[in-house]
């Protein structure tokens, strides 16, 4: 094959499989021009051309493991998605966070005429062909032959065959209709019958050449077989002529493609994450389940050992194989140390924290999480504690519930949601009796109203606890504030926070322990500056919504801008949190 | 269309032509028909056997040195600069030292060396024997160059279902790896019998050509805990789960461009290999680095 040729032959459509090939769950082995491709079908439909090889260390992914939504390579579990081919999940370092983008290279796919259709960089549509449009047709079975594209192509110009109704009729009359460099239409005439066909080439290297006839029209469903049968036989005949005359030819250099050098940043091994978000422990996902409406229930078992000890309204830090940290409450009751039960809502619009666990964490999976931290304690010595919950943010209540519900004391759960489907862990909601009030459906007035009515008798000792979006928690602060619950007997623990945070301060830190005093200039926060300084600062939403990162104030004004502290703790100004908020007075100092 | 041609030149590495290789088994020679074989793209005869044992090339006359150790051939096919490689462990007489597990593999044998330093692989190509999902982390470990010019990692970790061929339950198990030349590469780890004393396994690799190669181990394994037949048949099977993963490795050779493939922190002690290789200048069986 000339090298203009080839030139030119990189930049067209040919087809590399046909539909059929492309079985469920199954991984084709594709090639074309030298270059091999791993192609497969997720059960979406969507069909995936890939470089077949993995990026980790080049093994042939056309041997990984079609899972409907990823391709897995067999030599280290790596995780390719769907479409995207970046790289979901790497299992020796089931912790890590990698800040890298590993994708492997893709190729377009486009189905046509029963046949897949990509190449090295096509480009415009396939070609049509107007022998087969408008018209149903019957794709042959492959015929790969050892010659180069224009012996095959030549021998094609001389093929023979009956037309679909007359097979056993006077041998046809075969003309050509069409022909270009990759395909050749023929038409067989026997009597009154008639069938038209297009061949295509698929150059797989110089040396490799697959035929792949489509036939213009499908024949009755009984005929099918004997036609299949018909150009089985002749092609193999044409397949040996081709083989033949190809092994008179000098043997042509087979094609090297060239493959892509992976990115600079990727070809250097990261170094282990130095952030003070720990990830000790590795879980299984022992069970993936749908709770309710949008929300995902995930059950994490240790793989060495025991789990931590929790508390009710403990959270851990889930680190994602998206390289994302998020927190997600413990909704175990007590007792319940086997495994941690958490829910995820799909947020559509997040950063694809609970995208990542919806879409692409499964059973069986290994995660690293945090030890469970308890920002949101309960109290066991209210007289009667008040539960209320929004949406997802049941999930830490749940585990509060159950906690009291055994110890026998007195409480209610009210829990507000959009609907009955949309009620999460409706088994432990179950073991909860009388204690549970769902109010379903209220728009916002309603919901206030509600809770006014909740609120309205407070008693010394009642302590109230609430989690939920953010608008709902700041309306029973305020509703609770006014009916006259002191700021101590509310416990609120927010998802998020959404306030805006102001960086623009600059201001001196001294830290009394360590002695050491430190500039924090604007666009850092404390605790970047503690970290770069090796001051090790333990830190979970590092958005002032946790807690984790607190830090005690021993002199000067801090300038609160998390949603973790209450009011009344915000004015004491005895404690602030190191990862958003910052001074008012020109220093701090910290007892650290 | 960029096109790159695979040269099939014989070896220019002097230092793997003046070197040692493992050529046979003595225990696979038989006086009656010679062996075929082919060392750094050089075919060889081998005649006899036991104590008349002969290398001959089969293209032209030039001089094959022999030796016999470990229970292997070995030859060499330049001036030897170096003796074969002296493994204590093989002299220790409460040790089984076998040999009997070679296998050919379609890979460059630089491959087929670094597929025996990574323990990543464990729960996906052996699984149930040397990992098991989900206890797929590969915790860091020491990668060093040692003064004698080794690459050497130790504090290597790995969860292991079955501690040995005799051993029931999983352990952590413990590994420390040495390549020592190009082409050989050992391992030791510790006995689930002895703790204080470590198994050990060499790898001595035969470049056939630069894209296929046979791996030739040797065990020398404590008695306490096993026995000579179940030793080879684990062997057997480990080295048979590797060799159609290995084979369908792309490209065969190992490329040294660091930008030619995806490393972790997993790969510690293949980064340092590679690194070791370019450094030495070794070209056979590797695709170099564009400079
Ligand atoms: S080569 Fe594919 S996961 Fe390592
Ligand atoms: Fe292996």
């Amino acid at each position: 094959m000339g090298n203009t040729m080839l030139e030119a032959a990189q930049h067209q459509w040919h087809p590399i499989a046909s539909s059929e090939e492309l079985e469920y769950r199954h991984t084709f082995h594709g090639q074309l021009l030298g270059r091999e491709f791993a192609v497969w079908r997720a059960d979406d439909g969507n069909v995936n051309v890939w470089e077949n090889r993995c990026l980790h260390r080049g093994v042939r992914l056309s041997i990984g493991i079609n899972d409907g939504t990823e391709l897995t390579c067999q030599y280290h579990g790596w995780r390719y998605a769907n479409r995207t081919a970046g790289c979901t999940y790497i299992p020796a370092h089931p912790a890590d966070s990698p800040a890298r983008t590993i994708c492997n290279r893709t190729y377009p796919a486009v189905e046509r005429y029963g046949l897949v259709w990509s190449g090295e960089a096509p480009q415009g549509d396939p070609p049509g062909v107007a022998l087969l449009d408008g018209t149903d047709v019957l794709s042959l079975r492959p015929i790969p032959v050892n010659a180069d594209l224009e012996t095959v192509h030549r021998q094609l110009t001389a093929y023979v065959f009956q037309p679909n109704e007359g097979l056993d009729g006077a041998k046809a009359a075969v003309s050509v209709e069409t022909s270009g460099d990759l395909s050749i239409g023929l038409s067989s005439v026997s009597g009154d019958c008639k069938t038209q066909a297009v061949f295509f080439l698929q150059p797989v290297d110089s040396d490799r050449t697959v035929i792949r006839g489509v036939l213009a029209g499908m024949p009755a469903h009984k005929a099918q077989l004997d036609v299949l049968h018909h150009h089985n036989e002749r092609l193999s005949a044409l397949r040996e002529r081709c083989e033949a005359e190809a092994s008179q030819l000098p043997q042509p250099e087979k094609l090297q493609p060239v493959i892509q050098p992976v990115s600079e940043e990727l070809a250097g091994m990261p170094e282990q994450s130095t952030s003070g978000r720990n990830a000790d422990l590795r879980v299984k996902i022992a069970r993936k389940w749908s709770t309710a409406e949008g929300i995902a229930g995930f059950e994490l078992v240790s793989i060495d050992g025991q789990l931590p000890t929790f508390q009710p309204g403990a959270h851990i830090d889930v680190h994602l194989p998206n390289g994302l940290v998020r927190q997600y409450s413990v909704t175990n009751g007590p007792g319940e140390t086997q495994s941690y039960k958490i829910g995820v809502k799909r947020e559509p619009d997040s950063a694809g924290g609970s995208q990542c666990l919806h879409d692409d964490v499964r059973e069986g999976d290994v995660l690293a999480i945090s030890e469970p931290r308890n920002n949101f304690p309960l109290r066991r010595d209210a007289v009667k504690t008040l539960l209320i919950a929004g949406g997802i943010g049941v999930t830490p209540i749940l585990s509060m519930a159950q906690a009291l519900y055994h110890t026998g004391l007195d409480f209610e759960l009210h829990y507000f949601a959009q609907d009955d489907s949309h009620l999460a862990f409706p088994d432990i909601l179950e073991t909860l009796g009388d204690s549970l009030h769902t109010h379903l459906g209220l728009d916002p007035e309603e919901t206030e109203q509600c809770l006014e009515g909740l609120l309205a008798d407070y008693q010394p000792a009642m302590h109230l606890y609430v989690c939920g979006p953010g608008p709902m928690l700041e309306t029973t602060r305020h509703t609770a504030d006014r009916l006259g619950w002191p700021d101590q007997a509310v416990h609120f623990e927010y998802f998020k926070n959404t306030h805006e945070i102001d960086d623009s301060t600059s201001f001196e830190i001294a830290l009394s322990r360590s002695v050491m005093t430190l500039q924090v200039p604007a666009g850092t926060t404390i605790m970047d500056v503690l970290r770069d300084n090796g001051v090790s600062v333990p830190s979970s939403c590092e958005q002032g919504a946790c807690g984790t990162c607190v830090a005690t104030v021993l002199e000067g004004e801090p300038d609160h801008q998390d949603v973790y502290l209450s009011e009344t703790e915000k004015k004491r100004g005895d404690r602030i949190m190191t990862c958003v908020s910052r001074s008012k007075s020109a220093r701090l100092v910290l007892d650290i | 269309m960029e096109t790159a041609v695979i040269e099939r030149s014989a070896c220019a590495d002097s230092v793997l032509l003046n070197d040692w290789h493992v050529v046979a088994d003595l225990s696979a020679l038989n006086s009656e028909r010679p062996f075929e074989t082919r060392l750094l793209g050089t075919d060889l005869l081998i005649h006899g056997a036991g104590d008349r044992v002969r290398i001959e090339r089969k293209c032209d006359s030039g001089p094959v040195q022999i030796s016999k150790k470990y229970g292997f051939l070995w030859a060499c096919l330049g001036d030897p600069d170096r003796d074969i490689l002296h493994i204590p462990e093989a002299f220790e007489t409460d040790r089984f030292i076998v040999t009997g597990g070679s296998i050919a593999v379609g890979v460059s044998g630089l491959r087929a060396v670094e597929n025996f330093l990574d323990m990543g692989h464990f729960p996906f190509v052996h699984t149930g024997w040397l990992g098991e999902e989900p206890h797929t982390e590969v915790p860091s470990y020491k990668v060093e160059i040692t003064d004698q010019d080794e690459v050497l990692a130790t504090q290597c970790r790995f969860f292991q279902p079955v501690a040995s061929p005799t051993a029931s339950g999983g352990i952590m198990a413990n590994y420390e790896y040495k390549v020592s030349r190009p082409y050989t590469v050992a391992l030791y780890k510790t006995n689930p019998v002895h703790p204080d004393r470590m198994d050990y396994i060499a790898l001595f690799v035969q470049p056939v050509d630069e894209e296929h190669c046979i791996a030739h181990p040797l065990l020398c394994y404590l008695k306490d805990n096993t026995n000579e037949a179940e030793l080879r048949w684990f062997m057997q099977l480990i080295f048979a789960q590797d060799k159609p993963i290995l084979e369908n490795q792309l490209p065969k050779r190992l490329p040294l461009d660091p930008r030619a493939e995806t490393p972790i922190r997993a790969d510690a002690s293949s980064v340092f290999y590679r690194r070791w290789l370019r450094h030495h200048n070794i070209t056979y069986g590797a695709i170099t680095a564009p400079q």
